[in-house]
This record gives C-alpha cells, sequence and structure tokens, in this order.
C-alpha cells in the first residue's frame, strides 16, 4: 500500500495567500537594433556586467525574446520605459 | 538584432570638406566613424553625410515631437541638450523664463495638440518607437501609453536635438562628451529603426550582400541605412 503524500500547505491560485507573484519585463528580438548597442543597453539600464548582459542579448536574438528583470508590477514598467527610450521592444508580463 | 555594422562601400557619397586638411587623412577619419577621445568621442563627417543624418533625424524628431520639433534649437536653449542639468543663464526654477520649457511633456502636448492617448499610433513608424508595452492586454497596454507616451516622445525628440546642436551642417569633426554621446546613440536607432520600418529591413539583412540591387527603388536608402549601422557600431564600442 502506497503512502499517502505529505499533505503540504498550497496555496490555491486566485487566492491572496501568495504576496508577491513577481512581474517581469520581456525583451522582443527585432531585425535592426544591434547586438553591441543591445548589449550596451542592458548594460547600462540595468547594470549588468557585461557577461550577462551579453547572454540575455543572445537569448533575445536566439529565441525570440529574454526575461531581462522581475519584480513588481510598478518597477516592471519603469523598466519597460526606459527600454522604450533606447528603442528596445519591452513589454510586461505577469509570471504565471 | 543584427551582428555588425560591416560599412558596405564608402557611405553616402560627400564631397571634402575641411579645406587644407590632408584629404586621405580626412578620409580616414570619415571611414573611421567614432572613436573615443578624452572623455569623450569625436568623428568626422562630409558635408553630405552630415547633411543626411541631420536631415534625418529632423525628420523622426518632427514625427515623434510634432512639426517645429526637428529644427534647429535656439542657441540659449544650450542647456537642454540631452536632457542636461546646465543652466549656463542662470534661471533657477524661480526665474519665470525658467519654467518656459518648449519640450517639457506638457507643452508639447499643449502646442501639438498631443492629447495623452490610450490608442497606439496607426503609423508603423511611430507605432515601433512608442511600442505597446503590453501584448493581449489593450486596457493595461493604453494605460501604460497614457502615463508614459509624452516623456517617451520628449525624451525621443530631446536626444534629437541634441544631434541637431551638435553636428554642423556643413560637416567637420564633432567632438562629443559620453552624456551627448549617448544621446546620438539612441537618435541614430530611432533613425535606424525608423528606416528599418520604411525600407521592411529583416533579419536576413546582414545576408544580403548586394540588398535589391541597383535596381531597387530603396537602394539609395539602403546604403544609407548600412552606413547608419556602421556608424552606430562604432559610437557603441567608443562609448563603452
Amino acid at each position: 500500500m502506497s503512502v499517502a503524500p505529505a499533505e503540504v500547505e498550497r496555496p490555491e491560485a486566485g487566492q491572496d495567500v501568495v504576496p508577491d507573484t513577481p512581474w517581469v519585463t520581456i525583451v522582443w528580438n527585432d531585425p535592426v537594433n544591434l547586438m553591441t548597442y543591445v548589449t550596451y543597453v542592458f548594460q547600462k539600464v540595468f547594470g549588468y556586467p557585461k557577461p550577462k548582459a551579453r547572454k540575455l542579448m543572445l537569448d533575445v536574438h536566439h529565441k525570440g525574446r529574454a526575461v531581462v528583470s522581475s519584480g513588481t508590477r510598478e518597477a516592471m514598467e519603469r523598466d519597460a520605459e526606459v527600454l522604450h527610450g533606447y528603442g528596445l521592444w519591452a513589454t510586461v508580463s505577469h509570471d504565471r | 538584432m543584427t551582428g555588425t555594422g560591416e560599412p558596405r562601400g564608402p557611405g553616402p557619397p560627400g564631397s571634402g570638406d575641411a579645406a587644407g586638411l590632408d584629404p586621405d587623412e580626412i578620409a580616414e577619419e570619415v571611414m573611421a566613424g567614432f572613436r573615443r577621445t578624452g572623455g569623450g568621442v569625436s568623428a568626422r563627417f562630409t558635408a553630405a553625410q552630415a547633411g543626411i543624418v541631420r536631415m534625418l533625424v529632423g525628420q523622426v524628431a518632427e514625427l515623434v515631437g510634432g512639426p517645429g520639433a526637428g529644427s534647429e534649437p535656439a542657441p540659449h536653449a544650450g542647456g537642454e541638450r540631452g536632457g542636461g542639468g546646465a543652466d549656463p543663464a542662470g534661471l533657477g526654477p524661480d526665474d519665470p523664463a525658467a519654467g518656459i520649457d518648449p519640450f517639457a511633456p506638457d507643452e508639447l502636448a499643449a502646442m501639438f495638440g498631443q492629447d495623452a492617448t490610450a490608442q497606439p499610433p496607426d503609423d508603423p513608424v511611430l507605432a515601433r518607437l512608442l511600442p505597446d508595452a503590453y501584448t493581449g492586454d489593450p486596457e493595461a497596454a493604453g494605460d501604460f501609453r497614457r502615463y508614459t507616451e509624452q516623456g517617451l516622445r520628449s525624451g525621443k525628440v530631446a536626444a534629437a536635438r541634441t544631434v541637431l546642436s551638435t553636428l554642423p551642417g556643413g560637416g567637420g569633426r564633432v567632438r562629443l562628451s559620453a552624456e551627448d554621446g549617448e544621446a546620438w546613440l539612441r537618435a541614430l536607432n530611432d533613425v535606424r529603426l525608423a528606416l528599418g520600418v520604411r525600407l521592411g529591413i529583416t533579419e536576413d539583412h546582414d545576408r544580403e550582400l548586394a540588398p535589391g540591387g541597383e535596381a531597387d527603388p530603396r537602394s539609395a536608402y539602403l546604403q544609407v541605412y548600412d552606413w547608419l549601422t556602421y556608424l552606430q557600431e562604432t559610437l557603441v564600442h567608443a562609448l563603452l
């Protein structure tokens, strides 16, 4: 006879038990923005070290998009606004 | 994204400038694009190149900021370049004249009737420069646009005006602070985004050796696009 799995307190989706479901900023690939420029922007905007900025840039380039930051909705909207200022195509979404 | 801005040919045709200098040195400097100099960056432009950059940057500024946004900044408006905080005339915030900022978002809206809108632009170039921040959620996208679009527009106009106020119409050597260099970077990128939409640039563009060929009516602008790509690439490297 199998042992019943231990009961784990698991909040139902939709309940206000999960305090901070993170939001994310996504950058989408486009045919115009330069790879070096996108790396530069990630370094400048997020303060990421060059290897991380470059890896994110390559994710955008090869996968079509990448999550570049996460946090509160307000913070993600600020990130998207700054990225739009640099001409990157950034969107905000709820990470679920 | 695109990999590199390898120059295809000498770029837009331009007659020499700066009479008296060694033409070979000038040509070499023009070809080199931007390079790092003490505390900033510099590049040399032929008169034709300067004219093209000024025209395109001005057009994007007018598209984004409305009529007049792409014209020459008033001489006393130097402190507004790049959104910098310089205040050469000593006009503090208490001075009534200091409150007149024709490129503040509110002033823009008042002058050009750009009410805060929730609707994405119809023009595909504007839609690319002022993109939606939410996909599949028009309400959230509209709210975001209402609160951010005017600031985004005025930032782009400010960057364009930095280019217009630092690039002489006759060409020559341009020396930029790092701050102005970054404004150039954003303004050049906006021009490339705009041209990219109008010219239908795709990911395959890099691999096209002679895009469209001479018969392609887009040929002249494709050449300009490629040159701007190279110029921006050299500017990124010079600023890093």
